[in-house]
């Protein structure tokens, strides 16, 4: 049973954001990492750059595949997780404390058109 | 999907991870993950079912012969009890499948297949390679696929989890067998050798033994930290070792010449399926070459990722990963032979629309420090 923590918000590619102040912390869920298995490099994007809603924006490497990891909202890359950089396992260990980067001027407009955790839950339902 | 006999084993492991692997439903992982049962492997020992792979029994005066001409290396010399790594090849040199044989005696030989080659491995040596009806002393060909389960115990502490089942396969030596074992309580056809770069054994059963097997032998193992484990780290594992996978380092658009494969292709062999154009290959220069690389730039390198040298397409990854013995992002990639590259020569690979930088090393990348008795 996959965790899906009820104060996140989640699109359908299995990322989840969380906004705090004027930033936008974007992730990949639990059913995202549990999916992939251990994650041994994260391809980070560029800090500054401006990303389109469902643009590709990052690469999470596993053992056994690549997959690419979708912008959930359009913004500008304000940080990204260095942390990851050393230990890209963070995210199988906990994937809601090891964030993939933060966007600035993001749409917050399309924040709240994001799944709920039960909206998520519900999609997950579909796909098994 | 196709399942093995141990396939509900498998699926009541706790945290067992199945994956479709060319049409078989197989373990990839059980709970522990890909990378700890490679380290698994690497520092004590691992148990994998290989059922999946395919079997033959090819018997009579003239199976000899008749496989000599088969496959690349020589099944004429060999004895009774001992095993080979060949290839069989098609008539312009490229790869049908990479096949272990067993001599059992001079007229009794045992094929081990790919599991996804099976089928076209069976129709290529009974009806169309280009001596399939050519006129042969009697020989046959019995596809045991269906019937036999293949279990791989790998890992520095194999022969002495072995040893306490079956105390003759320990003294094995490298590549040879022993064609009636009993393991446990079950018959067994037991080889010293393995996919993994380490020591270890394979063992051959009967379906319907193959959990009694399979129990035994964990439950014998249990004090060396002996793990079942997946395809992933059998991946991981052989990858180190550079021991080559059908479909990526060798495969019907590539020859062993190619494939740094050259030692398992007997040219001074009186005929052979694939001969005129490998040796032609030989006189007249390998087109292109297998090399090792290791990345400077951090990204994992994946099976068909482009190869560059000064911005010229050299080539293409055939494998990569990240190693988990030595923590690196390493491949190999089949590139032009006369691109004129040395150890520490800089190539670039492009992973995800990116040019990433790569530097050819010496290979394997893991090598065994062998024990004190083989």
């Amino acid at each position: 049973m996959s965790k899906i923590p009820a104060e996140l918000q989640y699109s359908k590619d299995h990322e989840w954001v969380r906004i705090d102040g004027d930033v936008l912390y974007v992730g990949i869920t639990d059913y995202a990492q549990d999916s992939l298995g251990e994650v041994v490099y994260v391809e980070l994007p560029p800090v500054g750059e401006r990303f389109a809603a469902d643009e590709e924006i990052a690469n999470v490497e596993s053992v056994k595949a690549a997959s690419a990891i979708y912008n959930p909202v359009a913004g500008i890359v304000d940080t990204v997780n260095e942390e990851l950089d050393g230990s890209p396992e963070l995210i199988n260990e906990d994937c809601y404390e090891n964030h993939l980067y933060t966007l600035k001027d993001f749409d917050a407009a399309h924040v709240g058109t994001l799944l709920d955790a039960a909206g998520y839950a519900e999609f997950l339902k579909t796909l098994d | 999907m196709r399942r093995t006999a141990l396939y509900d084993t498998h699926v009541a492991s706790a945290g067992v991870k199945m994956v479709d692997f060319g049409g078989w439903e197989l373990p990839l992982h059980y709970a522990g993950g890909i990378i700890a049962e490679h380290h698994a492997v690497r520092q004590r020992a691992g148990l994998f079912d290989i059922s999946h792979m395919g079997e033959c029994m090819v018997s009579g005066p003239g199976a000899c012969a008749y496989l000599d001409y088969l496959v690349t290396n020589s099944v004429s010399s060999m004895e009774d009890g001992q095993l080979i790594y060949t290839l069989m090849c098609y008539p312009n040199g490229t790869v049908v499948d990479d096949l272990i044989i067993y001599r059992i005696d001079a007229e009794q030989y045992w094929v081990v297949m790919n599991a996804a080659n099976t089928e076209k491995d069976l129709k290529w040596m009974t009806e169309e390679n280009p001596k399939a009806h050519a006129d042969h002393p009697p020989f046959e060909i019995v596809d045991f696929s269906d019937h036999i389960s293949q279990l791989a115990l790998q890992g520095p502490s194999a022969a002495a989890i072995i040893a306490r089942l079956a105390p003759e396969a320990a003294s094995l030596g490298f590549f040879r067998f022993l064609k009636d074992l009993t393991v446990g309580s079950v018959r067994c056809m037991v080889s010293r050798n393995g996919y993994t770069g380490e020591d270890g054994f394979e063992l051959y059963c009967d379906n319907e033994h193959a959990k009694i097997l399979w129990d035994a032998l964990l439950e014998a193992g249990k004090g060396e930290g002996l793990v079942p484990c997946g395809l992933g780290s059998r991946d991981s594992l052989r990858l180190e070792a550079k021991l080559p996978l059908y479909g990526h380092e060798i495969s019907d658009s590539i020859t062993p010449l190619e494939a740094n494969l050259g030692v398992f292709v007997k040219l001074d062999k009186e005929d052979f399926c694939g001969k005129e154009a490998l040796h032609a290959q030989h006189l007249a220069g390998i087109p292109r070459s297998l090399r090792g690389f290791e990345m400077i730039d951090s990204a994992v390198p994946r099976n068909g990722y482009r190869v560059f040298l000064d911005g010229r397409d050299i080539g293409f990854v055939t494998s990569g990963t990240k190693s988990p013995t030595l923590g690196i992002f390493c491949g190999y990639a089949l590139i032009e032979r006369d691109s004129g590259l040395s150890f520490g020569d800089t190539i670039s690979i492009e992973i995800h629309g990116k040019l990433k930088e790569a530097r050819l090393v010496k290979t394997p990348f893991y090598k065994r420090t062998p024990s004190s008795k083989v």
